[in-house]
C-alpha cells in the first residue's frame, strides 16, 4: 500500500482543472503537430518553451509529455490516407496503412492504429509505473563515475542512432558539448569563450539554442521544400474496426507493447526505432509475409503500438536517471532545468508529486487521444487541408515573440536567429540537430562528473575500471565504438574475397 | 530521433504532379488512388525525391569548419589553463572536447569525403534567405516601432513570397494574425512585447 498512496495521490494532481486543461492542450497540439506535416515534436516543444515560464512545473511537464505521444497518434492519419508520414516514427505505417486506404479500409486501419496506441501507450504507462521505481532506487547510490560513464554512452548511443551519418553525428555531440563549456566554470568561477561578452557571462541558454536549432532551423529548412498542396479525402467511413480485424491485429499490438517499450528505455531507441522494428518482427513471423505491403492490418498494428509505447517508456531514463534518452527528451530536460526541477534519482522521492502527475496524466491524455483519434477523427483529417504555407509565418512569430517574453530581450531573439540558420546549415550538410542538443543540455552534467570522479580517483583514470557499474557502462561504450569499425574492417575483408568493387560508402 | 528531417522531408514530398509515377497498377477495388506502389519503390521514390546531394566538397568544407573550431578551441583552452587529471584547471574539458573535435574533422576529410548525406543549394535555397532577410528587419524594427507593423510585413512576406498565396488570402490572413497576436499576447496574456497601440 505504501507504494501506491504516492501514485493515487498523483491522480489527485492530474485531476486539478489546470492539469487537465494543460493536458488538453499538449495532447491537441501534439495531433495537429503530428497531422499536419512540416514541424515535429522536438521542434513544436522547443517552440513552446516560452509558455512553460508562468506555469507550475507539472503542468508544464504534463503539457510537453502531451505533445510528444500525441504527435505518435496523429503522425498516424496521413501515413494511412495520403502516404505521407507525418512523423518519422509513422513512416512504415505507410507501406501497410496505405495499401488498407486503397482497399477502402481506411477507417480499419486508422481504427486499429489508434486502439493500438492506446493500449501500447497504456501497457507503457503501468511498466513505467512500476520499473521508474526500481530503476531510481539502484541509480541512488550512482557517484559522479557512474554519471560520467552514463552520460558518455547515453550521448554515444544517440549519436550513433541517429538518422544521419555516425561521424557527422558525433561531430555534431562534441560540438554540443564545446558550446555547454562557454560561460562560467563551475568549479573555479573562471569565465570561459565569453570573448568578454557580458551575455556570455552566465553561458549559453538552452531555450534559444532549442528554440533556434530545432524550431528555428527547421522552419526555415521547410522554406525550401516544395510546397505541395495535398489532396486529402473530404470523409473517413468507419474508424470503428470489426471484432475480426481486432483479433487479427491483436498478437501484434500485444508484441509491439512489449519491443516499443523496451526500444525507448534504451538511450537513442525511441518511438522511430521501435516502430521500424516491429515492422520487421511482424513481417518475420507472419505465415505469409508477401501480404505485407499490401494491406496487412499487422503491419499497421504493430509499428503504431510499439512507437507509442516507445514515447511513454523513453521518459524512463530521463525521470530516473537524469539522461535524457532522445532529443525530445533533451528538451524536456532543460524544461524541467528552468524550473528549477533536476531530473535524476532522487526526483521519484522528492517530488512524487511531479512524477506521478506527470506520469499519471499520461492516462489521461491517452484516453483523450482515443477519443480524438477515433470519433473525432474527422476533424483532424479537415485540418489536413490547410496550407503549410498558412502556418508558417505563424510558427516564425510565436518562436521570435515567444523567446523575447522570458527575458524581455532582443538579444535572445538574435541568438535564436544565429542558432536557426546554424541549424538549418546542420541539416543541409548533413549534420543532425539532435546530438548536438542533447549533447549541450549534458554538457555541464558531463564535466562536472568527470572532474569531481577524477578529484575522487587523485587523477588516476584507470579507477574508472574499478567500480563494478561504471566498468560495464564503459565497456558497452568501447564496444558501441568499436562495432562498426569492426563491421566494415570484416566487409572489406569479404569484399576483398569476392573481389566485388564497391562504389559509395553508404554511411560512416 | 522522432522529428527527423526525412520526416519533414517525406511530408511535404508526396506526390509530384510534374512527375508521373510509373504506373503498375493492379486491378484493386479502389483503383483510383495515386498508384501502386511496393514498399521497395516507395523508398527509391523517397530517394529520389530528396534534394540533390551535394558533391564531396561539401563534406570537405564541413571537415575544415569543424577541425578549425577544434584548433581554436585547443588554443582557447591551453590559455585556460589545463591543470592535471588530479588537478583539472578550466581548460583540461574543454580541450579533450577541441582535440576530439580535430580527429572527428580529420577523420571526416579523410573517410567521409564520398558520403552522399549533405545537400546542394538551390535556386529554392534563396527563399530561405529571404525568410531570414524578413527576420532580421523584423527583429531590428521590434524595438523602435513595436511589433506590429513588423508582424504584418513579415506575414506578407511569408505567405505572398514564400507561400505563393493571392494576395486577397495574404491581405486577410496577414492582417488577421497580426490583429490575433495582438489580442492574444498584449489584451490577453499582457506580455511586455514592445506595441504600437
Amino acid at each position: 500500500m505504501e507504494f501506491f498512496e504516492p501514485v493515487l495521490n498523483g491522480f489527485g494532481v492530474v485531476l486539478e482543472p489546470t492539469n487537465l486543461l494543460y493536458c488538453l492542450l499538449g495532447v491537441v497540439i501534439g495531433m495537429l503537430i503530428g497531422v499536419l506535416p512540416g514541424l515535429g515534436p522536438a521542434a513544436t516543444i522547443a517552440i513552446l518553451l516560452p509558455l512553460t515560464y508562468g506555469i507550475e512545473p507539472v503542468t508544464a511537464i504534463i503539457m510537453l509529455s502531451g505533445i510528444f505521444y500525441g504527435a505518435q497518434y496523429g503522425g498516424t492519419i496521413t501515413s494511412v490516407l495520403l502516404r505521407l508520414p507525418g512523423e518519422a516514427s509513422s513512416v512504415v505505417t505507410v507501406f501497410d496503412g496505405y495499401a488498407l486506404t486503397k482497399q477502402g479500409r481506411a477507417g480499419t486501419a486508422l481504427g486499429v492504429a489508434a486502439i493500438g496506441s492506446f493500449i501500447g501507450g497504456t501497457v507503457a504507462i503501468v511498466g513505467l509505473t512500476f520499473l521508474a521505481p526500481l530503476v531510481a532506487g539502484f541509480a541512488l547510490d550512482f557517484g559522479p563515475p557512474e554519471y560520467t560513464a552514463l552520460a558518455l554512452l547515453g550521448i554515444l548511443l544517440v549519436a550513433t542512432v541517429s538518422n544521419g551519418g555516425r561521424l557527422k553525428s558525433l561531430i555534431a555531440a562534441a560540438v554540443g558539448l564545446l558550446l555547454a563549456t562557454v560561460g562560467r566554470d563551475g568549479f573555479t568561477g573562471e569565465s570561459r569563450f565569453t570573448f568578454g561578452s557580458l551575455e556570455l557571462a552566465d553561458g549559453l541558454d538552452f531555450v534559444p539554442i532549442a528554440m533556434g536549432i530545432f524550431g528555428l532551423g527547421e522552419i526555415l529548412y521547410n522554406l525550401e521544400e516544395r510546397h505541395n498542396k495535398v489532396s486529402a479525402p473530404a470523409k473517413v467511413a468507419n474508424v470503428w474496426p470489426s471484432r475480426k480485424d481486432l483479433k487479427q491485429a491483436s498478437g501484434a499490438i500485444g508484441r509491439g507493447s512489449v519491443l516499443g517499450f523496451f526500444l525507448g528505455i534504451l538511450p537513442g531507441g525511441g518511438a522511430t526505432l521501435s516502430s521500424l522494428a516491429a515492422y520487421a518482427m511482424e513481417k518475420k513471423r507472419a505465415k505469409d509475409p508477401s501480404r505485407f505491403g499490401r494491406g496487412a492490418i499487422e503491419g499497421v498494428a504493430g509499428p503504431e503500438t510499439a512507437n507509442n509505447a516507445a514515447a511513454t517508456s523513453s521518459f524512463i531514463p530521463l525521470l530516473t536517471l537524469g539522461i535524457p534518452a532522445n532529443a525530445t527528451m533533451a528538451i524536456i530536460f532543460g524544461a524541467l532545468l528552468i524550473q528549477g526541477v533536476t531530473p535524476g534519482p532522487q526526483l521519484v522521492q522528492n517530488d512524487p508529486e511531479l512524477f506521478w502527475g506527470v506520469v499519471n496524466s499520461m492516462y489521461i491524455g491517452n484516453i483523450l487521444l482515443l477519443i480524438m483519434s477515433i470519433p473525432l477523427v474527422g476533424v483532424f483529417v479537415r485540418i489536413l487541408r490547410v496550407r503549410p504555407a498558412i502556418l508558417a509565418p505563424i510558427t516564425v512569430l510565436i518562436t521570435l515573440i515567444g523567446v523575447y517574453t522570458i527575458n524581455n530581450s532582443i538579444f535572445d531573439i538574435w541568438l535564436v536567429i544565429f542558432f536557426g540558420v546554424f541549424g538549418y546549415l546542420m541539416k543541409k550538410f548533413g549534420f543532425e540537430p539532435g546530438p548536438l542538443v542533447l549533447a549541450f543540455v549534458l554538457g555541464a552534467l558531463l564535466e562536472e562528473s568527470l572532474r569531481r570522479s577524477l578529484l575522487l580517483f587523485g587523477g588516476d583514470a584507470t579507477q574508472f575500471a574499478g567500480r563494478p557499474i561504471t566498468a560495464v557502462l564503459l565497456f558497452v561504450f568501447i564496444v558501441v565504438i568499436l562495432l562498426p569499425v569492426l563491421q566494415k574492417a570484416r566487409k572489406n575483408r569479404a569484399a576483398k574475397a569476392t573481389t566485388i568493387p564497391t562504389k559509395h560508402k553508404e554511411s560512416v | 530521433m522522432t522529428s527527423s528531417p526525412e520526416a519533414g522531408r517525406r511530408a511535404t514530398g508526396g506526390s509530384h504532379p510534374l512527375h508521373p509515377e510509373p504506373e503498375h497498377r493492379v486491378a484493386d477495388p479502389g483503383a483510383d488512388f495515386i498508384e501502386d506502389l511496393t514498399p521497395e519503390d516507395l523508398a527509391a521514390q523517397w530517394e529520389e525525391e530528396r534534394p540533390p546531394a551535394a558533391g564531396p566538397a561539401a563534406n570537405i568544407a564541413s571537415a575544415i569548419v569543424v577541425t578549425a573550431l577544434g584548433v581554436a578551441g585547443t588554443i582557447g583552452s591551453i590559455r585556460l589553463g589545463l591543470g592535471s587529471p588530479a588537478e583539472p584547471e578550466p581548460g583540461l574539458w574543454p580541450f579533450m572536447i577541441s582535440v576530439l573535435l580535430v580527429v572527428l574533422g580529420i577523420a571526416l576529410g579523410l573517410f567521409g569525403r564520398n558520403v552522399l548525406d549533405a545537400e546542394k543549394f538551390s535556386r529554392s535555397s534563396l527563399q530561405v534567405a529571404a525568410g531570414l532577410l524578413s527576420l532580421v528587419v523584423f527583429t531590428l524594427l521590434l524595438g523602435r516601432i513595436g511589433f506590429e507593423i513588423p508582424a504584418l510585413l513579415l506575414n506578407v512576406v511569408w505567405l505572398r513570397f514564400l507561400g505563393r498565396e493571392t494576395w486577397r488570402m495574404t491581405a486577410v490572413l496577414s492582417v488577421g494574425i497580426t490583429v490575433a497576436f495582438y489580442l492574444l499576447f498584449v489584451s490577453a496574456l499582457n506580455v511586455p512585447i514592445p506595441h504600437l497601440f
